[in-house]
């Protein structure tokens, strides 16, 4: 028996930017003239990438192009991509709220999408009539809402306000309200947009549990997000969407590694070959890479593994006394720490010289960290190079790891383990 | 050979201009009664006399049509007392008329959820041709309660009793016109929403040439051949005819009224259900 569930093939989704209706009722005519002629519309063989910073001479760029994959019954298909990459507009069409230019997609059962909660939703009815209204705008019937109806109420949480209009409800209220609803689709094939990234982190920690559990029962998750560590804690597999194509699909750990290290947001090796090496008369940098325990290269950090910042760099001159120092910052560029080596040696000879500092597993938070480079001297304080943004890296986290089922993001800077003791006094 | 596999839901760019699926609104019955009671219920919350308030425009545009052309002009009612007159007309013409203009914006005043979530989107026309229905019975009852009134003060009301069984097919009709007048609006607007502008003025002007006012008698015989091609016509006097006794029964007509309707309700589905598939892009 066959377990593909979903098969999408050569899928492709044109738009037409500007403005939409003014101005085109004589191409309207004109593309009907033409098809009654039996002859091909003349206005969609403009082609053009989806690269919205490219100045096209055609005003139809396609948002989605040559997209071919399936789904397997009870995988968890991760999107991935940026902003404009598609995923949205993939969900779209995968949902039926829009149709494709061209190509074809197949399933198998009942699909349900969540590209936004509380869906329908009016704001003079009362919680209980909202509740119904939803669950059947999102397809159930009255007989699977009245049976599951206080599950629905119980995992929201406002039962005291069950029969007052939604409008008097507090926003972090209705949007329990309506993920509860629906969270308890249960359809074969459930696709969700980053829904995830509403409501308090109390209800984002029962959203993720929630999204474990469908997927856990065997059915078929599609999940788009930006979110690296919900993505990498989720996901089975996942596509890489760019420009409208899709990059590449793979296992979740190839695809977010991929990435992480394709789009600009991370650095994780630079390397001067060209001769403009930072640096002055007495060293200069080479290069600067992530690395992980086995000293091979890596595009993201993993919370619990330890990372290591290696850079290479050229003496060119004898008698000083030099010191590498690695600064880490935040996103933010709050300044984190400067690692310096004190037991570094007193002179060194010209040559080419490699060092690995190691920041210990279980220190950095998850998030996104930059790396700054530098070399200097003492007695006097010379700087000989200072890369303030050599990496850029995203430290992710497995959340199947964290021991607890507290899925928010844990806020701070840094995340050590520590060490507790606990007593029973009394 | 491979046999083919079967999948319950293919996406395609285009479907057959027939493909309307009546199989999944069925699935969807129970939206279209929750869309129902939401309109209802929303409709009269926070306010005091709720359903009442659907007395007083009937009412009192009735008034006015007595006192201007009863009172004033003193334009024939075919011998029926002016006021049941006018309010049976406009009672029937009102279901019409608010089926087609709330239809009439089902893309635009929908997009947001329609933009979200898939269901058939016909279930949005046909909520509101139910929910409407709820208005006119309301009306519907006034009109009785004025029929017995005028039945037992005046000798002018004399009603065709075996004609009434005909009211549910009449209804259907202004039901039919409604949901397909409407969405084919609905359906053009999408793009060029220059149609939006029309809808309030056309349903006036449609009022003026569907004998809701003047009832057919008063005619010029070169008019009449043209107001009896506008089905509303037949559907006013009809039901006027059956309760009041007044005008006339206009029977081959009420079935080019049929036909009409059936026509109409067929090529706008046909013309949504293409539109549906993509009016997000352009809405």
């Amino acid at each position: 028996m066959s377990q593909e569930i979903i098969r999408i093939e050569n899928v492709g989704k044109q738009y037409r930017l500007g403005q939409v209706g003014t101005g085109t009722f004589s191409q309207d005519i004109t593309r009907w003239i033409h098809k009654i002629r039996g002859k091909e519309d003349p206005y969609v063989q403009v082609i053009e990438d989806n690269d919205p910073s490219a100045k096209g001479g055609s005003d139809l760029i396609w948002a989605l192009r040559d997209i071919s994959f399936s789904v397997n019954r009870g995988e968890v298909l991760g999107i991935v991509g940026k902003n404009g990459a598609g995923k949205s507009t993939l969900l779209k069409i995968l949902s039926r709220v829009t149709s494709p230019t061209i190509g074809e997609i197949k399933v198998k059962g009942r699909i349900a999408s969540l590209l936004e909660v509380g869906t329908g939703f009016h704001p003079e009815l009362s919680g209980r009539e909202n509740i119904f209204l939803n669950g059947a705008i999102l397809g159930m019937t009255k007989q699977e809402i009245r049976t599951k109806f206080e599950e629905i109420v119980d995992f929201s949480g406002v039962e005291r306000f069950i029969d007052t209009p939604v409008k008097r409800y507090s926003s972090g209220m209705y949007v329990r309200l309506a993920f509860a609803v629906a969270a308890h689709l249960e359809p074969e094939i459930l696709i969700v947009d980053e829904v995830l990234a509403v409501g308090d982190a109390e209800f984002q920690r029962k959203c993720m549990g929630r999204m474990k559990d469908v997927s856990g029962e065997g059915r078929t998750v599609i999940f788009v997000s930006h979110n690296m560590t919900a993505v990498n804690s989720l996901c089975t597999e996942c596509i890489y969407l760019r420009g409208g194509r899709i990059v590449s699909k793979g296992n979740t750990q190839d695809i977010v590694n991929q990435y992480l290290s394709t789009e600009e947001t991370s650095r994780v090796y630079v390397d001067w070959k060209n001769g403009n090496n930072p640096g002055d008369d007495v060293a200069i940098l080479h290069s600067v890479k992530l690395i992980d325990e086995n000293l091979k290269g890596i595009s993201f950090a993993t919370i619990d593994k330890k990372i290591g910042v290696e850079y290479v760099y050229e003496i060119l001159k004898d008698d000083y006394v030099l010191y590498p120092n690695v600064h880490l910052f935040t996103s933010k560029r709050e300044h984190v720490f400067v690692g310096t080596n004190r037991n570094a040696p007193k002179f060194t000879p010209p040559g080419v010289y490699k060092v690995i500092m190691w920041v210990p597993e279980n220190l950095l938070n998850e998030g996104v960290y930059v790396i700054g480079a530098a070399l200097t001297s003492l007695n006097p304080t010379v700087v000989h190079f200072w890369e303030s943004e050599a990496l850029v890296f995203e430290v992710i986290e497995d959340l199947n790891k964290r021991g607890h089922d507290y899925h928010h993001r844990i806020p701070g800077v840094i995340r050590p383990i520590l060490n507790w003791d606990i007593q029973k006094i009394s | 050979m491979k046999e083919e596999e079967k999948w319950d839901l293919v996406i395609k760019p285009r479907y057959k201009w027939y493909q309307i699926d009546l199989a999944s609104i069925w699935q969807y019955k129970d939206l279209i009664g929750l869309l129902v009671r939401r309109d209802f219920v929303a409709a009269y919350k926070q306010t005091i006399f709720g359903p009442l308030w659907y007395f007083v425009q009937p009412i009192l545009t009735s008034l006015t049509f007595t006192f201007i052309f009863g009172g004033i002009a003193k334009i024939s009612t075919d011998g029926a007392p002016p006021m049941l007159f006018y309010f049976g007309g406009i009672t029937i013409w009102t279901y019409f008329s608010d089926c087609f203009t709330r239809t009439s914006s089902t893309f635009t005043s929908n997009a947001g959820v329609f933009g979200k979530v898939y269901f058939p989107r016909l279930i949005m026309p046909l909520s509101v041709l139910i929910s409407t229905l709820f208005k006119f019975g309301i009306q519907f009852l006034i009109f009785i309660v004025l029929w017995v009134y005028f039945m037992h003060t005046t000798t002018k009301v004399h009603p065709q009793w075996a004609y009434m069984l005909l009211l549910p097919i009449l209804i259907f009709m202004m039901a039919g016109l409604g949901l397909g007048f409407g969405i084919l609006v609905s359906s053009l607007t999408t793009k060029y929403r220059d149609l939006i502008f029309l809808v309030g003025f056309g349903v006036q002007l449609l009022m003026w040439a569907s004998c809701v006012v003047l009832p057919l008698s008063t005619m010029p015989p070169k008019i009449k051949a043209i107001m009896l091609l506008n089905p509303f016509t037949s559907i006013i006097e009809t039901f006027r005819f059956m309760f009041i006794g007044s005008g006339q029964f206009l029977g081959i007509w009420l079935v080019y009224g049929f036909g009409f309707m059936l026509l109409t309700v067929f090529i706008s589905v046909v013309i949504f259900s293409r539109v549906e598939k993509t009016f997000m892009d352009t809405v």
